[in-house]
C-alpha cells in the first residue's frame, strides 16, 4: 500500500482543482457530490464542467462525451477480469464501479509483482472513491472564496489540465496525428457547429485517423 | 436541484457504470489488437487535443504564452499539478503585468 501514498496526494490535488473549477462553472456543492460520487471519472468530468452552464444545459452532448472519453475503461475492467473470477457475478459487477484509472494501474501494477487481487483492487477503489469525493467538495467550498478567478488566471486551469493531461499521454510519433487532427478537427467544428459537439468530433476523428494510419503502418512493417 | 443538471449527472454515471461493466462482461470478445484496440487506445489523446485547440486559439497571445509556458514547465519537471500551476501563473503574470 506504499503505492497509494503518492497516488492519493495526486487524486486529492487534482480533486481540489476540479472543484474549484466546478464551482465557476455553476454546480451546487451537492451537484459536485452527486456527480463525483456517481460518475467517479475525472477525465470525463473535467469535460462535463467545461461543457456545463446552467441555463442551457447541453445534457446529451455531456453524456455522449462522457461516454467517449471514459470508453477506455472497456479495456481496463477488461483486463481485470482473471482476477475477479472466483467471486460471486453480481459482487464482481458491483466492484467494477470503483475502477479508474489510477486504481486500475496500481492494481496491474501489484499483479505484475504477484499481488493486485480482487482485495487489493476493492480496497484501493474505495480509499480512492472517498479522496475523489472529499477532495472535490473541498476545492468546491474553496473555490466560493475566490470572487474573480479570472483575476487570478484560473479560468486557463482547464486548459492547462487538458494540457498536462495531454502531454503525459504522449507515447511516441504515433500519438502526433490523433493529437493534430483531433485538435484541427475541432477547430473547424467548433467554427461551424454551435455548441460543444466540437469535443466529440474532434476525439472520434482525431482517433479513427490515428488508428488507421497507425494499423496501416502496422501491417506495412 | 434542477432536472436537466440531475439528468446529466444520472446520464454521465449510467454511461459509465455501463461501459466498466461492459468490459468485464466481453473481456473474452474484445478485441486487444487490430484496429478496434487501436482506436480505443488513441481516444483520450484525441478527445484531450479536440478540447484544448478551439479555446487556445480563441484565447489570444495570453493563452499562446501561458499555454507555451505550460508546455516548458511539463518537459522541465514531467509533472502534471506544477503543468497547471505554472500555465495558471503565466496567465496571472501576463494578464497583470504584460496586459495581455
Amino acid at each position: 500500500m506504499r503505492l497509494f501514498l503518492p497516488v492519493a496526494i495526486s487524486i486529492a490535488s487534482y480533486g481540489v482543482v476540479w472543484g474549484v473549477l466546478a464551482g465557476q462553472a455553476g454546480l451546487t456543492p451537492l451537484e459536485v457530490v452527486l456527480m463525483s460520487g456517481l460518475v467517479y471519472a475525472g477525465a470525463s468530468q473535467f469535460v462535463a464542467i467545461d461543457m456545463w452552464s446552467p441555463l442551457s444545459l447541453p445534457v446529451a452532448s455531456i453524456v455522449v462525451a462522457t461516454a467517449v472519453i471514459n470508453l477506455r475503461m472497456l479495456l481496463m475492467t477488461a483486463t481485470l477480469r482473471p482476477q475477479f473470477e472466483h467471486l460471486p457475478r453480481w459482487r464482481a459487477l458491483l466492484a467494477m464501479f470503483l475502477v479508474s484509472d489510477e486504481v486500475w494501474a496500481m492494481t496491474m501494477a501489484e499483479h505484475a509483482k504477484g499481488g493486485g487481487g480482487a482485495a487489493f483492487m476493492l480496497g484501493a477503489g474505495t480509499l480512492a472513491w472517498i479522496g475523489w469525493v472529499g477532495s472535490t467538495l473541498t476545492g468546491r467550498m474553496l473555490g466560493a472564496v475566490i470572487d474573480d478567478p479570472t483575476a487570478y488566471g484560473l479560468d486557463f486551469a482547464f486548459t492547462a489540465t487538458f494540457l498536462a493531461l495531454l502531454l503525459s499521454m504522449w507515447k511516441g510519433r504515433g500519438d502526433l496525428v490523433p493529437w493534430l487532427a483531433g485538435g484541427a478537427i475541432a477547430i473547424g467544428v467548433s467554427m461551424l457547429v454551435p455548441g460543444t459537439w466540437y469535443i466529440i468530433a474532434g476525439g472520434l476523428g482525431g482517433s479513427l485517423l490515428g488508428a488507421f494510419l497507425q494499423h496501416r503502418m502496422r501491417d506495412a512493417a | 436541484m434542477p432536472l436537466d443538471a440531475l439528468l446529466a449527472i444520472l446520464g454521465m454515471a449510467a454511461v459509465t457504470y455501463a461501459i466498466r461493466v461492459g468490459g468485464f462482461l466481453i473481456a473474452e470478445r474484445l478485441p486487444t489488437t487490430g484496429f478496434v484496440a487501436l482506436w480505443m487506445r488513441n481516444i483520450p489523446g484525441a478527445v484531450l487535443a479536440a478540447l484544448i485547440a478551439p479555446d487556445v486559439l480563441k484565447g489570444g497571445p495570453a493563452a499562446w504564452l501561458a499555454t507555451a509556458a505550460a508546455t516548458l514547465v511539463y518537459l522541465a519537471t514531467r509533472n502534471v499539478l506544477a503543468t497547471i500551476a505554472g500555465g495558471v501563473l503565466a496567465m496571472f503574470l501576463l494578464r497583470r503585468f504584460a496586459g495581455l
